[in-house]
């Protein structure tokens, strides 16, 4: 019942219900796109630059080098989501660990924790990004775990405030009575308490995510074997004169992907602490 | 007894900016340390992928190089030579700008802080402004327009929204200069070079500065709804203040202080922002020679701009820190 209250608080918002939908859609395209397009996207397939509408057959119309901009752009939304997914887990998993710790055991651990968490909110985010990728190569898992090493800190100073809150609670202390180890309550009493706004923090670091992924793929340092969004955007940059449309369409999908993924989060947020609803 | 007070902020700013500066010191330790745990994790010799990416043959070059970085030094000897380079100001040399790595940077900040503050400026104008229109005409069509454009400008990536200006009001319009700082052969020097710089400062300016107004004037908006419920606004009201007065002269003041927070903790970000919209635009910052060296693999300019970026960043974070103690007396920071 209490689950069923929360999607309603959930649906209430219309925007978050929006966002959800468009945001499904994205999925089931990057989910289904071998079943569309089941040969290479990055196969040229009829003659350079068609307008959108110019042939039916490429409704989005086909790139500098002629291949189909629609195949490119389902493709593409595999390498973005997934991107943004494994580079939030990564954040997320560095983040919970060092902000359990930090919120829990307090004292010079928290200290240590919290000044390095400054200090990776010191280094300007994507020129580490950049320097990681070129230093370790421009590999998809490089990638991932650079943007994940940017976008932890916020979720370690949310996890950590959460800990805080919980850590002299009644039923912590109870279990600290029964001889219940340190990682124990960690993670099988207070974590689960403390993971659901951790889990809509995580959702706008996806957002955050296929941004940095975007920028990188944008400035040509992008694994090279994927063709993701930011790719195609930088891709069509000479042929801004001539056709346009070939960053403008990949761009419009960065943005409504983050947008969706924006607002799914601000209405998990909400449905969440009913109490800011009405704000 | 103003004057008393006045000296008090003075000194207590004083020690502010005193602490700031101690705790700066572990942090850039940290990125330094960072910065060499990145070198040796370079795949293959550091020195080998320098001298090829930078085509030096001459084995005399090679070996002041393998001096300069102590390559056959045990690694805690060589990260303590590091350091000692790094407080020399000493980032290594560009082979390909043919200068010193510090030099080769300093020659590009100008034009990236003008960048940076132009940005920041408009974001914080713009976010402010549209943050109070919305939360003073709260639930009516402005508010939601201003939530829609925040929306908006908070999920568009910077470098697209920056194409997209370029293809409308250079490409079709003819309005701006597509990209560059000045145009080419001079505008005539004296005001005119002056006006010339501003109008091609714009578009980027905008294609930055969106992104971050988006986010200003979401924080704004509810900050200002917060503070107005505040018992001290009531109070302000009781004693017959008209509504403009308290919205403008307690609430705003008040309302500003998570905007300035914000504005402090994102400022890396802006920075690094700089770069992707550098590249579209051309124009000829830090974010241009970061870009340069990382597709020429020229690690030290890299590592160079790394470091100093943080030092960009912890310098306008006690800068930050100042102007929000001025805003707020009663904080004190620790």
């Amino acid at each position: 019942m209490e689950r069923f209250a929360f999607l309603g608080r959930f649906a209430r918002n219309r925007g978050a219900l929006v966002g959800a939908i468009l945001l499904l859609g994205v999925a089931l395209m990057a989910l289904l796109a071998p079943l569309f397009y089941p040969t290479d996207p990055l196969r040229i397939v009829a003659q350079p630059e068609l307008w959108p509408g110019d042939d039916t057959a490429y409704p989005l119309g086909t790139d500098s080098l002629g291949r189909d901009m629609l195949a490119m752009l389902v493709h593409g939304a595999r390498a973005t989501l997934l991107i943004g997914l494994f580079a939030s887990a990564v954040a997320t998993v560095i983040g919970v660990g060092v902000g359990a710790i930090a919120g829990y055991f307090g004292g010079w651990v928290d200290e240590i924790s919290m000044r390095t968490s400054e200090l990776f909110q010191t280094i300007p985010n994507l020129i580490f990004v950049l320097t990681i990728v070129v230093i370790l190569g421009s590999t998809l898992h490089n990638i991932v775990i650079a943007i994940g090493i940017v976008s932890w800190t916020p979720i370690a100073r949310l996890t950590r405030a959460e800990f805080l809150a919980l850590r002299d609670r009644e039923f912590v202390q109870a279990c600290r009575s029964m001889g219940m180890g340190d990682f124990g309550i960690i993670l099988r009493e207070i974590l689960p308490n403390a993971l659901p706004p951790v889990i809509v923090l995580s959702s706008l670091v996806v957002a955050g995510a296929i941004l940095f992924e975007s920028a990188v793929s944008f400035l040509g340092l992008g694994d090279p074997n994927v063709a993701s969004w930011g790719r195609l955007v930088g891709d069509g940059r000479e042929l801004i004169r001539s056709s346009w449309y070939i960053c403008a369409i990949p761009g419009v999908a960065i943005m409504v992907t983050v947008l969706c993924l924006n607002l799914v989060g601000d209405g998990l947020n909400d449905a969440l602490n009913p109490k800011l609803r009405d704000r | 007894m103003s004057a008393a007070r006045g000296s008090s902020r003075g000194r207590a700013a004083a020690r502010l900016l005193r602490r700031r500066l101690i705790q700066a010191v572990p942090l850039l330790l940290g990125v330094v340390v960072i910065n060499f745990v990145l070198i040796q994790l370079a795949p293959g010799s550091f020195l080998d992928l320098m001298t090829a990416e930078n085509q030096v043959s001459d084995p005399a070059t090679i070996e002041l190089l393998r001096k300069t970085y102590g390559l056959e030094d045990p690694v805690w000897m060589q990260l303590l030579k590091y350091i000692w380079a790094l407080l020399h100001l000493n980032f290594g040399f560009s082979y390909r700008q043919n200068m010193p790595v510090m030099q080769a940077i300093w020659i590009n900040l100008p034009a990236t802080l003008l960048l940076m503050v132009s940005s920041i400026v408009l974001a914080f104008a713009v976010g402010v402004a549209a943050g109070v229109v919305a939360s003073v005409k709260v639930r009516t069509f402005w508010d939601t327009l201003v939530s829609i454009a925040a929306m908006f400008f908070f999920a568009a990536p910077s470098f697209w929204l920056g194409i997209m200006m370029i293809v409308l009001f250079a490409v079709k319009l003819g309005w701006m200069p597509v990209g560059g700082m000045e145009t080419i052969g001079g505008a005539g020097g004296g005001i005119a070079s002056v006006l010339d710089i501003l109008h091609h400062l714009i578009m980027p300016t905008l294609a930055l500065g969106l992104f971050y107004a988006a986010t200003y004037a979401r924080v704004m908006r509810s900050s200002m709804l917060e503070v107005a419920q505040a018992d001290f606004v009531r109070t302000a009201r009781a004693k017959g203040l008209s509504r403009t007065k308290v919205t403008l002269s307690h609430v705003l003041r008040n309302a500003l202080l998570p905007v300035v927070t914000i504005l402090g903790v994102q400022m890396g970000t802006v920075l690094a922002g700089s770069v992707v919209i550098e590249s579209v635009f051309s124009w000829p910052g830090v974010g241009s020679l970061l870009f340069d060296s990382v597709s020429s693999r020229n690690y030290p300019v890299v590592l160079g701009i790394m470091v100093l970026g943080s030092l960009v960043v912890i310098a306008a974070n006690i800068a930050v820190d100042l102007v929000y103690m001025w805003l707020d007396p009663r904080i004190e920071i620790r």
